[in-house]
């Protein structure tokens, strides 16, 4: 069969070489996952079985449940004074990912050009030339710990893009955003006429500072969309639900696509998300305790074996400076040699290469032999 | 949190933490934390640390039984005359002072059904103020101070994920 090129330009994913290298290996200590090492909440676990045993397996409305976009507007009014109308601005999705497919295929004509703040979760890129895109690399750099800049946004030349893209806190980097260093983004935004696309899916684990939304910036609500979801804050990521928050038109185009191809958002997971959504802050808060003790324990323990490493202070990744020139041989010779997996900076995009990243998602006595281990493999 | 709480509760999570990795976890020194559990024992703060074990799976049997306790006290004696009395017993593990039905729940370990019973009938039960004993038997252990004793649920997440 004939495969479209703009699929067949698209290389698998770098990840992908390392999950085969690792899964033929027995008792290794992955410090690869980009997901959590906890189950999703007690009370949320319960309330997806409930609706099972009551026989809630219909469809849902394309939106998602009235219920669950209520409560998620709540939140959002909760924690950042933000207000989204749950009739037309919210979106639930099957998962954040879904939700910013949409975004790129309601926003991007064919040939229009999204700034994509790299290194970056390994989705966006592809999922523009999916969506007849063109990427433009927006390379974050270590002397800013991998923060976006003004001046960064500029050199890349993102002033001519149609829309940007970013995620803070970062997957890799675990780099984060103040609200000051944002109005540098806002600035550049409102300036070049551009449409953001905020991926805020570990925005509860924020660790040091509040985390804020460029969404609560003058003259930001209209130009963002602002996703987010149930994976990484309530440890639901196989339960796929994400949703996406944005101006009426935006998320009414975005709602088109999704009624015809989606249809709803699992709705299992739904049910899951409305429990978790009122009843698990405390479950939220523990887990969150435990990433922030492992974190800070891992940067201690890179700083006492000399590994380059800038206070990372979101999501639960680490992103040391790799201390060979090659990440890819150092992160393959690691996993054979100690049988403790990382993955290679590089594969992240631009800015990523020279460092690992390390995933602390990993109870902690596997996370301390692991550093053990790293630590007597440096040396 | 301060940090004394701080430390209590990574010792009643893992009280093998060694004291540099707690002063990692909680961004201080080493010293410091040596300082604070130091001030936490003599204040009777932390009265021990013990291992968490399941005993099913040791060759020597322990027996353990919950026994409830009623109690009638008179004008000179207090709950707490009795229960110092009481909880000196090296086989008494646990002592509370409960609300409801009974006044106190014991926990008592033996070698043997037949030491425990003659541990409550020869030496609990013939305390003054103990005007009755109700003795259940454990049979089998599920979670003991917050560790489930079950196989543990293996990872199964892909090894290697964005």
């Amino acid at each position: 069969m004939k495969i479209a090129d703009r699929v067949e330009r698209v290389p698998p994913s770098g990840i992908r070489r390392f999950f085969e290298l690792a899964e033929e290996m027995d008792d290794i200590i992955s410090l690869g996952v980009g997901e959590p090492d906890f189950s999703a909440p007690w009370a949320a676990r319960d309330a997806a079985i409930t609706s099972l045993e009551q026989g809630k397996t219909s469809y849902t409305a394309n939106r998602g449940k009235r219920e669950l976009r209520e409560l998620i507007a709540e939140t959002m009014d909760r924690r950042y004074d933000l207000t989204y109308d749950p009739d037309d601005q919210i979106l639930v999705t099957a998962g954040a990912s879904e939700a910013i497919d949409l975004a790129f295929r309601t926003l991007i004509e064919p040939g229009d050009t999204v700034a994509v703040a790299q290194p970056c979760y390994v989705s966006y890129a592809p999922g523009v030339t999916f969506a007849g895109g063109e990427v433009l690399p927006v390379r974050t750099r270590r002397e800013d710990d991998f923060k976006l800049t003004y001046e960064v946004l500029e050199a890349s030349g993102a002033a001519d893009a149609e829309v940007l893209v970013y995620c803070y806190p970062n997957n890799p980097t675990g780099a984060t955003m103040t609200r000051d260093e944002l109005e540098e983004v806002a600035a550049f935004a409102r300036e070049h006429d551009l449409a953001v696309l905020s991926d805020e899916i570990y925005a509860g684990l924020t660790y040091e500072h509040e985390h804020a939304s460029i969404a609560t910036l003058d003259g930001m609500r209209e130009r963002t969309i602002v996703f987010n979801g149930f994976s990484k804050e309530y440890a639901m990521t196989g339960l796929r639900l994400g949703y996406a928050l944005g101006p009426t038109e935006a998320i009414t185009a975005m709602n088109r696509i999704h009624q015809y191809t989606m249809l709803s958002a699992p709705t299992t997971a739904q049910h899951a998300a409305i429990e978790a959504l009122q009843s698990s802050d405390g479950a939220v808060e523990e887990m969150r305790t435990q990433y922030d003790r492992r974190r800070k324990l891992v940067l201690s323990r890179f700083e006492e074996m000399g590994l380059d490493c800038f206070r990372a202070k979101g999501a639960f990744y680490a992103f040391p400076a790799c201390p060979w020139d090659d990440g890819n041989e150092f992160a393959e010779a690691l996993l054979e040699e100690t049988g403790v997996a990382v993955v290679p900076g590089s594969v992240f995009g631009a800015g990523g290469d020279g460092h690992l990243r390390v995933s602390y998602a990993t109870g902690m006595d596997d996370l301390k032999e692991a550093l053990d281990r790293i630590e007597r493999f440096i040396e | 949190m301060d940090l004394s709480d701080e430390v209590v509760e990574l010792l009643r999570e893992n009280a093998r933490y060694s004291v540099e990795d707690i002063a990692r976890q909680t961004d201080s020194d080493p010293s410091e934390i040596e300082a604070i559990i130091d001030d936490l024992e003599d204040e009777g703060v932390i009265k021990g640390y013990r291992a968490i074990v399941d005993r099913e799976q040791l060759d020597e049997e322990t027996i353990r039984a919950v026994v409830e306790l009623n109690i009638t006290l008179d004008r000179e004696t207090s709950y707490d005359d009795v229960a110092e009395r009481i909880a000196k017993f090296p086989n008494v593990e646990s002592l509370h002072l409960v609300s409801g039905d009974f006044d106190f729940m014991m926990e008592v370990e033996g070698d043997s059904m037949s030491e425990v019973s003659s541990f409550i009938s020869n030496k609990v039960a013939p305390v003054p103020e103990v005007t009755q004993t109700v003795t259940h038997y454990v049979m089998t252990t599920y979670k003991e101070q917050g560790i489930e004793f079950g196989d543990g649920s293996d990872d199964d997440r892909l090894s290697v994920s964005p």
